[in-house]
């Protein structure tokens, strides 16, 4: 066990755990967020996405210690019930949802890659969902949304 | 956390009425086993209003129901239902789904059965009306002014004169006292405002958020993690557990072991995924599993269980007399539920009561399922359902529950166990793996003169229901029986029509004796179904067996339509004689812009990327929904891959609740079907399941080129209102199959259509 201290969503936490735990189980258990889940445990389906300095990362996978000083940004991070973020919004204009499990690795793979790389071809926008799953299969609501969010943006 | 609201005051009115639902039912497989999704008597009597709604002293209206929102929409809709009939708006009311302590016993959420259930003239509907027409007697008192002079309105009920009385203050705290309605009259479509809206799903600005709660996020204080430790093979006994190999893991608390039930539990997640990992069990072996690559043939080797659905007894000299006779059979494999997030429960166990935080689709049953584990009196445990993943049917919800229950008891501690998606793929209810043979003779006009159809199945285990704890992984370690089959010969078919699993074709009109229950002209019918046992668990995924035989029959309709140099969608036509399964094929194809002609397509090249349509309809279980699909796909011979471009679905389920809520249904369920057409399949060797992950379990990610899907609605307001989450996905197999026939001439009859089956059938095509 060790003394770890994180910033998640704009606030530091310290926690006493093994280093070797991954973030997921930090997040979910020790400061109790709801916005990254156990899908698969193993970096297979997106569902623990959360964004580590803007970029997308699996936390199912990587050991806390890993994170540093880098800020974590989760779903809840980005947006709020009260002031949804825009990509969150472009979520709820086309009823993107089914049970909504998997929204972490949806939104957030999204806007990784769109704040990387605005002008994203559908193939690019493809490619980045290879390894994203949504097992209520809400594909084509969620690319709407996708595409909807990116040409706001634009 | 989820309300726990106290439903104290309701228990004490009804009374405590519990009635045993232990008769053991003579294992059905027709009835394949969506559980009892119908209302029963429990503690909050359901002939009681007040154990529907009540009015809130803040004059919103509070309703409890027993089916509940597992990602489907039922919370919306049935917001909706609520409201439209006491003539709120939805902001108005509060619903409660799915706790023993205070909602109805309905059984199960499934079988496409909740809107059937409680949106016609039972259940939540009808209490729903009894008490608008309770507050307008009421107010009719008050006023004195007759009730069929008075409106209601916002919570307010109006006369005429301009005088006015509030429901709150109609009601005033106390309970309604009175029985439900029968007879009390439901606001009729037409007159709909709320209902047959698209409202939004409530849900989604939670979900959207990340402030959603989950069961995976429900916080209980004290609470501590369990990990459990499946054995590797279904029957596998615990030969000894090493204890010593995770004591120097920090934070255990307890290795449990109870029978053949293997967990452990510790202060925190990852070290309890440490010492599950970590601890050694011996198994005894067991005999190797039957060898996959043989197993449909050593399916139809095994004792069944048979069911005659139909049997005219001519169907033999037809046949004979028949100008040509044509026989296929089609093969389905076994398949997972494979939700996103891996199941998971919380439970609170105590030495005289507890309380288990579940995914379930079934409070009620796994509340009896949880005392008969816990050794509890029923009435001492509460199950509170808090939504986990998209489950499309039994996944682990239910065993999971056991699972924490049981490691909860040993530690006397609040647990929650968190699957591994390993655990699930390995030990899961799958859907059935199927064997269908069909078998026609035609005229010597081309119509089919004789139908004969053979489904097989597998079964082991199902639902727990209210009686059978062991019919789930949990409950069997845990030393409860899961249900087996017991062969049987079949006996000639009584009574009436049952086509709730899909096996009898929609083209045959289903006659027994006199009566004729079926949706097509075919009278020279035998369907016989055969249930054998399975190596794995069983039980339902979503549209089960339904799917299975849909792909069959309407592969085979493609077929036979070919045979005959038939256009697939007239040749269905001229066979059917149900008005509602006729309409939706002829929306689905006229918004299809579908091509009247025979398949394969003329001219279609041998080489480079072809393209073709199918079609494909059904009338789930005979008649709880309707629907039709045409597929067009696009087949590249070289790689053997599939790409579907677009599909057309109409469908027609009585009376729409919410349409936007039924798109969704039809757009998931056609995708959903796609990949468990195209990619999805249990595999094993002769000594464990080899799919355990999504490497090796494969499905259709959120990268694919997807589909344009265009949805039809059929509002059919004066009709009953039917299920329509498992319509779409039933069609998707055999339209994409039949689509790919017309692109290539290569037929399709083992599922998944991998790229490696797609070559071979171009190879041995006509």
């Amino acid at each position: 066990m060790a003394s770890i201290s994180l910033k998640v969503n704009g606030d530091v936490h310290t926690v006493d755990v093994d280093p070797q735990t991954p973030l997921l189980y930090v997040l979910t258990d020790e400061l109790q967020l709801r916005g990254p889940k156990f899908g698969c445990g193993v970096a297979q389906c997106g569902a623990c996405t959360v964004m580590l300095e803007g970029k997308s990362v699996r936390s199912c996978v990587m050991p806390v210690s890993y994170v540093k000083d880098h800020e974590v940004i989760t779903l809840e991070g980005i947006g709020t019930p009260e002031k949804p973020h825009p990509i969150q919004q472009a979520f709820l204009d086309e009823g993107a949802a089914q049970c909504g499990f998997c929204l972490s690795g949806v939104i957030l793979t999204a806007k990784s890659m769109l704040d990387q790389n605005p002008k994203a071809t559908d193939e690019q926008i493809r490619e980045a969902f290879h390894g994203v799953l949504c097992r209520c299969f809400t594909h084509l609501r969620m690319m709407r949304a996708i595409k909807r969010y990116q040409e706001k943006r634009a | 956390m989820t309300p726990a609201i106290s439903r104290r005051d309701f228990l004490k009115m009804s009374g405590a009425l519990v009635v045993s639902f232990g008769a053991a039912a003579p294992f059905d497989p027709l009835a394949i086993a969506q559980g009892p999704f119908d209302t029963h008597p429990s503690r909050i009597d359901p002939n009681k209003l007040d154990s529907w709604l009540a009015i809130g002293e803040d004059g919103s209206i509070i309703a409890y129901t027993g089916k509940c929102d597992l990602g489907q929409g039922m919370l919306t809709a049935q917001t909706q239902l609520v409201a439209e009939e006491l003539c709120v708006p939805i902001s108005r009311v509060r619903l409660f789904q799915c706790d023993t302590d205070t909602t109805p016993d309905q059984g199960t959420t499934s079988g496409s059965q909740s809107t059937p259930t409680n949106f016609n003239t039972r259940n939540l509907a009808q209490a729903a009306a009894t008490a608008r027409e309770a507050l307008l007697a009421m107010a009719s008192h008050t006023l004195g002014v007759p009730a069929d002079q008075l409106s209601a309105h916002g919570g307010i009920i109006r006369a005429s004169n301009g005088d006015h009385i509030g429901y709150t203050q109609l009601l005033a705290g106390k309970h309604f006292d009175i029985t439900v309605n029968p007879a009390a009259k439901r606001i009729a479509p037409a007159d709909w405002k709320v209902l047959g809206q698209p409202v939004a799903s409530m849900d989604r600005l939670a979900l959207m958020t990340g402030t959603f709660e989950f069961v995976h996020n429900v916080h209980v204080a004290g609470m501590v993690h369990g990990r459990v430790v499946r054995p590797p093979q279904i029957g596998a006994t615990v030969a000894s557990v090493d204890e010593s190999s995770v004591q120097s893991i920090p934070g255990l608390i307890k290795v449990v072991v109870r029978n053949n039930f293997v967990g452990v539990v510790a202060e925190k997640q990852w070290q309890a995924a440490q010492a599950a990992k970590s601890l050694t069990v011996a198994w005894n072996p067991v005999p190797a599993l039957p060898s996959q690559q043989n197993f449909y043939d050593e399916i139809r080797k095994q004792p069944s269980r048979d069911f005659l659905l139909v049997n005219s007894q001519d169907v033999d000299d037809k046949l004979k007399s028949s100008v040509q006779v044509l026989k296929a059979t089609y093969f389905h494999p076994y398949q997972a539920h494979g939700s996103i997030g891996a199941s998971c429960a919380v439970a609170d166990v105590q030495a005289d009561s507890a309380t288990i935080w579940s995914p379930t689709q079934s409070v009620y049953p796994t509340q009896h399922g949880l005392a008969a584990l816990t050794g509890l009196p029923l009435d001492n445990v509460r199950v509170i359902f808090v939504r986990g993943s998209g489950c499309y049917g039994l996944n682990a919800a239910d065993t999971v529950s056991f699972d924490a229950a049981l490691l909860s008891q040993a530690v006397q501690r609040p647990v929650r166990v968190q699957l591994t998606r390993q655990d699930e793929f390995v030990s899961e209810n799958y859907g059935s793996a199927c064997v269908i043979e069909e078998q026609v003779g035609v005229d010597a006009s081309g119509m089919i003169a004789a139908w004969d159809c053979t489904s097989w199945s597998v079964s082991l285990g199902n639902r727990p229901g209210y009686n059978k704890p062991g019919n789930v992984i949990t409950g069997m370690l845990a030393g409860f029986e899961p249900d087996t089959v017991t062969p049987r010969a079949a006996t000639e078919p009584t009574g009436e029509l049952r086509n709730g699993s899909n096996t009898v074709p929609p083209y045959l009109a289903g006659c027994i004796g006199e009566k004729c229950g079926g949706n097509g002209l075919i009278r020279s019918e035998r369907v016989l179904s055969r249930t054998v046992n399975s190596p794995f668990f069983t039980g339902p995924l979503r549209s089960p067996l339904r799917l299975q035989n849909t792909f069959a029959h309407e592969s085979f309709m493609d077929e036979i339509a070919a045979r005959v140099k038939a256009d697939p969608v007239a040749y269905r036509l001229k066979h059917l004689t149900d008005t509602r399964i006729i309409d939706v094929l002829k929306a689905a194809s006229q918004q299809a812009n579908w091509d009247p002609r025979p398949s394969p397509k003329p001219g279609s090249p041998r080489a480079g990327v072809v393209s073709g349509r199918g079609v494909a309809c059904v009338a789930y279980e005979g008649d709880n929904g309707y629907s039709a699909a045409v597929a067009e796909v696009e087949v590249n011979p070289v790689t053997g891959e599939i790409r579907p471009k677009r599909f057309v679905v109409a469908i027609d389920v009585g009376p729409i609740s919410n349409p936007d809520g039924l798109r969704n249904q039809i757009e998931g369920g056609i995708l959903q079907g796609t990949s468990r057409a195209l990619s999805e399949e249990i595999t094993w060797d002769d000594q464990k399941v080899t799919s355990i992950d999504w490497h090796t379990y494969h499905t259709l990610p959120l990268g694919i080129d997807v589909p344009v899907v265009e949805s039809l609605l059929i509002n059919r307001p004066g009709a009953n209102a039917t299920g329509a989450g498992e319509t779409s996905i039933t069609l998707a197999a055999a339209a994409i199959g039949n689509a790919v026939f017309d692109a290539t001439g290569a037929r399709l009859r083992a599922v998944p259509f991998t790229p490696d089956r797609v070559k071979a059938a171009l190879a041995v095509r006509a």
